[in-house]
């Protein structure tokens, strides 16, 4: 049966539309959303509660829509769960299904937890599931995550591409409505730069509600007719941007507003060179919310059965889709608003039969309206409960007679209409961090002291007379564009339109003593009852902040945008305190629920961070290397031959460099030219160790601290000339370093002459180490590279290959080792010249892995990994570092509290398995075995290999009294049972250290 | 996103700096004189004031340098941005009105 009429609003009866939902198939017409096309094939039940699987239907008409959470489905990647259909427009083919219910929409085993609702009330989680602890995550979480949920989110990739757009503007309005257009015209008038954004697919707001035979016009104008006109003129103006199906979702600090675009979620099928969404990031010189208002639903039980909406929602399906929600209505309403709604029903042809009128005595223009149109006006009402199991079938009302309730006869019907007025949306007002304030002629949170250079306008500040809500926008919008005081003359309309009483009403209905047992919902979409409400404060919630997180009111994806007004209402009267003293929760972005494709962008794949490479990346590709991500740096792993697995390919690349020469790529090593009068007095300042004694030509292995006296970063610096030094740093501490640096440098000590420029780009480091690397290398460079002229720690200048190079000799691999470093573009080229020249000598290319074994026999700490921020240069054995005679460096002054000295604190020890089980990095230490948790824990292991060299796995762990420790046995527990371990030295391999000075 | 008004380079967005935390405070010269209390505060103690504070920023994907700001903690408005090692400016305390700045 066909709920259409046969003329009007604003859909195109001429192209029909097919589309399915829960695989049955429904026509439509082009200009319906998914709501209202169901609703004109009778369709009501559309959903299931979240918590008690109850049947619900449409209660509204646009973003507020709590119930009707539909997934619209493309293919497998292309499926969208928890669209609201009253948002979702209609094209040929659409696939819609229903959520939350199995085994179907019609009969759902869920709905037992409506009647076992006595076991869920508000807290039900913290109070049901609390014990016995392990059943959470056995048990609860599972049945709880299957019963209580959305949609299901899709599987695969998201094929859809979106964009992401920046635009600046003089002034931004939000909202389409009469005070938006207004203002966008007058603000354009000035010739300011305008962006107007409506999150409908057409402008208008909730003009588009008006019916087409409403007596009411604008400057003479039938009101779809002002819309157009309003319109083409905007068009027109090169200066200004329209943007429709576009949600200001987020409103940050300086006007900083992003938009939400939908480009193709409307059509059938969409251009493939078409971004899905874009967002739109947008700076404004000035801001006009004209975001509208949302009708409030009235609370009172079974007031949430399929049938039961929203007046003013009834108002746009007739007059803007051109569809009846029913053929027998009563309307309950508070004040004059929803008398239009039953006067335009009642003239296409829906019997109403009761307006329910919570006012004792209504009388007006309305009221007569009404009468003469021969609709009974019940005063003083209010309602029972309703009836119907998936739609409801009759509405019992009482009506208050001198303070008491009084029973009357129940009404049948199939479309109970409510109207409690409107609550201004001050959402984007409150995300501004405006400051809300209450009003009681409005009953509700208005916008009061803006924190931006921003302005409400209309009725999402309490203004609802369509006069006054034209002249609210224009004189804003020329106020904010023109820069001039809102007094200034604007724009001035002439408006035909009988005035509204809208009387809002907030809280639950009033109900006799002995009241239905029904539920009286506040919050749909999170299913919590006055019930809820009333139990959270017996039990003791006094801020709504409390109320909210115990009952979840308000915490859904809606943001309670019909809800949280009621539930503050029922609260605040419950506590017998005012409503403002109970608070109004903080609105956060976004507005409406936003992909994550659209904050996404482009960032995907390969584009999601920048991808750093040195010279020899392909080289090492080529040869077959693993990667892995050093910060933003891919670093070649290990190098794997033939069927080599990782742990061979290490073993064999550790053993090369022991025996013979190893070749790896250190370039991503964070570097820093220090340059100036004052550098060593610099360096002095900044690392533990002293610098001033350093001779040109030699070099140190530097350590920095935080001022709080733990390891920040370490590296070889070495002295080039009396005022220049070139430091090296961690690869991941590059910025931070050299941000560090600066810092000293700019704000503590500004007299030095001294200055810093970061070079990690600027050269390729190739380091070559083992007994052999002196001869790899010596035939290619002019540097004499003997033992006397080139010794452990020093550097000389000259040229390797004919190419300028700084020649490091420095190891960190225990063998004698040397540092190549050349500009990068040589780098390459003097790679490819040092492997071959290298190959008599059985060069081999070895990776971070190798890199990081070979070190970790020597009981090298690497930062980060031995480290973690709380270890001094004493726990990691490096005292030794330290200048002996400096007053100062950053960090010193902490190194002598008491804390830092204690004999109990961590140390870095090696540990060894005498049954041959390679730890793993992070495991915990014990100091006695079969321990059960809680442990007492002495350390953990930090870095943990297989050494091929010594034919044994090694470790190193930072360990309590780590030191006194040596040769005790302790215990690493695991799953399959504790791991003896022995404390040893953090040396593994050639201790003396003779094979570095080879 | 911030607009940030680098006194070396203009208004630019934020993610073109970092913040670097409360300005004004100096490092003591002579750090082996103080207690362990005084070096503790000097380390970690913080005023964190909801109203005006004052900051450090640098321009770290600009011009590369440090600079103080006073900022409104509670609108996150400026009220001015001043070089490193000049005093911290007086402001009217009473934000401008309604964020027309
Ligand atoms: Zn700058």
């Amino acid at each position: 049966m066909s709920f259409r009429v046969s003329k009007g609003g604003h859909i195109d009866r001429s192209r029909s539309l097919k589309f399915t939902f829960d695989g049955k198939t429904y026509a439509g017409f082009v200009g319906d959303t998914l709501a209202s096309a169901l609703l004109a094939n009778g369709v009501h039940l559309v959903a299931r509660s979240f918590k008690y699987h109850r049947p619900r239907g449409i209660l509204a008409a646009g973003s507020e829509e709590p119930n009707a959470l539909i997934t619209v489905y493309r293919d497998a990647a292309r499926y969208t769960p928890n669209l609201r259909a009253t948002q979702v427009e209609l094209y040929h083919g659409l696939q819609a299904k229903s959520q939350n219910r199995w085994p179907s929409l019609r009969t759902d085993f869920g709905r037992i937890n409506d009647q076992l609702s006595a076991f869920f009330p508000a807290g039900f989680y913290y109070k049901t599931f609390m014990w016995p602890r392990k059943a959470w995550k056995a048990v609860y979480e599972p049945i709880i995550r299957r019963a209580a949920g959305l949609g299901v989110a899709p599987t695969q990739a998201d094929p859809d591409r979106y964009a992401q757009r920046y635009a600046h503007c003089d002034v931004l309005v939000v909202g389409s409505g009469p005070a938006g257009i207004a203002a966008a015209m007058s603000a354009a008038s000035t010739g300011a730069r305008v962006i107007l954004c409506d999150e409908n697919s057409q402008f208008g707001g909730g003009l588009l509600s008006e019916a087409d035979h409403s007596a009411t016009r604008i400057d003479g104008l039938m009101i779809r007719h002002w819309i157009a006109q309003a319109i083409q003129k905007l068009k027109e103006n090169s200066r200004v941007t329209l943007l429709t199906r576009t949600t200001a979702f987020g409103y940050f600090p300086h006007n900083f507003v992003a938009l939400s675009e939908r480009v193709t979620d409307h059509l059938e099928n969409p251009d493939l060179h078409l971004v899905r969404e874009r967002l739109w990031q947008i700076r404004a010189t000035s801001v006009i919310l004209a975001t509208g208002a949302i009708e409030r639903p009235l609370v009172f039980p079974g007031n949430d059965r399929p049938g039961v909406m929203l007046a003013g929602a009834a108002s746009t399906y007739l007059n803007r889709y051109g569809v009846k929600t029913g053929s027998r209505a009563v309307v309950v309403t508070s004040g004059d608003a929803a008398y239009t709604t039953a006067l335009d029903l009642h003239a296409a042809g829906v019997v109403i039969d009761a307006i329910a009128d919570l006012r004792t005595a209504p009388v007006g223009a309305w009221v007569e309206a009404a009468q003469s149109a021969g609709i009974k006006i019940i005063a003083g009402a209010t309602v029972l409960d309703t009836q119907g199991n998936v739609r409801v079938r009759r509405i019992d009302l009482g009506q208050v007679v001198s303070g008491t309730v009084v029973k009357l006869q129940p009404i049948n019907c199939d479309l109970v209409l409510m109207s409690g007025g409107y609550t201004p949306s001050v959402h984007l007002f409150s995300q501004s961090r405006g400051k809300v304030e209450w009003s009681d002629t409005v009953k509700s949170f208005v916008p009061g002291r803006s924190a931006e250079c921003e302005r409400s306008v209309g009725a999402c500040r309490g203004i609802y007379d369509l006069s006054e809500v034209l002249t609210d926008g224009a004189a804003t919008g020329l106020a904010l564009a023109s820069k001039t005081p809102i007094s200034v003359q604007s724009a001035s309309f002439t408006v035909k339109a009988m005035p509204i009483d809208t009387n809002p009403y907030v809280g639950a209905l009033p109900q006799p003593d002995s009241q239905s047992s029904s539920k009286a919902f506040v919050d749909w979409q999170h299913d919590v009852t006055t019930r809820d409400l009333a139990l959270a404060t017996r039990e003791g919630f006094r801020s709504i902040e409390h109320v909210k997180r115990y009952t979840t009111t308000g915490m859904a994806t809606d943001q309670g945008k019909t809800s949280n007004l009621n539930a503050l209402a029922i609260v605040a009267q419950t506590l017998g305190v005012p409503i403002p003293q109970v608070g109004l929760t903080t609105f956060r972005m976004p507005y409406t629920p936003t992909t994550f494709g659209a904050f996404a962008g482009i960032s995907r794949g390969d584009l999601f961070d920048p991808v750093r490479t040195t010279a020899t990346h392909e080289w090492a590709q080529a040869r077959g290397a693993v990667f892995e991500n050093v910060a933003l740096w891919k670093r070649a792993r290990y190098f794997p031959r033939a069927n080599e697995d990782m742990h061979a390919a290490v073993a064999r690349e550790c053993l090369a460099v022991r025996h013979s020469c190893g070749i790896f790529d250190a370039t991503t090593l964070g570097k820093i030219e220090i340059v100036g009068p004052d550098a060593a007095e610099f360096l002095n300042r900044m690392y533990v160790n002293s610098w001033s004694n350093l001779n040109v030509g030699r070099s140190r292995y530097g350590i920095l601290l935080r001022e709080d006296g733990f390891i920040n970063d370490d590296g070889v610096i070495a002295r080039l000339a009396a005022d220049r030094f070139h430091v090296t740093t961690t690869t991941g501490g590059a910025a931070r370093v050299l941000g560090t640096m600066e810092d000293y440098r700019q704000t503590e000590w500004p007299d030095l002459k001294v200055w810093l420029t970061s070079t990690t780009e600027h050269w390729a480091v190739i380091a070559v180490q083992g007994p052999r690397s002196r001869d790899v290398l010596q035939p290619l460079t002019d540097i004499d590279m003997s033992a006397s002229a080139m010794p452990h720690m020093s550097v000389a200048l000259g040229a390797i290959c004919g190419v300028p190079t700084r020649l490091f000799r420095v190891s960190f691999t225990g063998e004698m080792g040397f540092e190549v470093n050349v500009p990068a573009d040589y780098g390459r080229a003097i790679w490819e010249a040092i492997f071959a020249a290298g190959q008599f000598h059985g060069i081999t290319e070895y990776g971070t892995e190798a890199m990081h074994v070979l070190r970790a026999e020597k009981g090298y700490i690497i930062i980060g990994q031995d480290t973690d921020g709380t270890v001094t240069p004493d726990d990691a054995g490096l005292t030794w570092a330290i200048g002996k005679n400096k007053l100062d460096f950053v960090g010193k002054r902490s190194l002598e509290r008491a804390s830092m000295k204690t004999a109990t604190r961590k140390q870095l020890v090696g540990l060894r398995t005498p049954n041959g089980e390679v730890l793993e990095e992070g495991a915990q230490v014990t100091l006695r075995t079969g321990q059960k948790p809680p442990m007492a824990l002495v350390g953990h292991v930090t870095s943990s290999y297989f050494s091929a060299v010594l034919g044994y796995p090694i470790a190193l762990a930072l360990i309590g009294g780590g030191r006194a420790r040596l040769g005790q046995t302790l215990y690493v527990p695991m799953p399959n049972g504790d791991i003896k371990v022995e404390v040893t030295a953090p040396v593994f391999y050639d201790t003396p250290g003779a094979r570095i000075n080879g | 996103m911030l607009i940030i008004d680098c006194p070396y380079c203009g208004r630019r967005p934020e993610i073109e700096f970092t913040h670097g935390g409360e300005a004004h405070l100096v490092r003591p010269p002579q750090p082996a004189e103080l207690s362990d209390q005084d070096w503790a505060a000097f380390l970690y103690m913080r005023s964190n004031t909801k109203g005006i504070y004052a900051e450090r920023w640098r321009h770290a994907r600009g011009c590369g340098q440090f600079f103080n700001a006073l900022r409104d903690t509670t609108t996150d408005h400026f009220l001015s941005t001043y070089k490193s090692g000049t005093p911290r400016p007086v402001v009217n305390t009473t934000p401008s009105e309604e964020g027309h700045s």
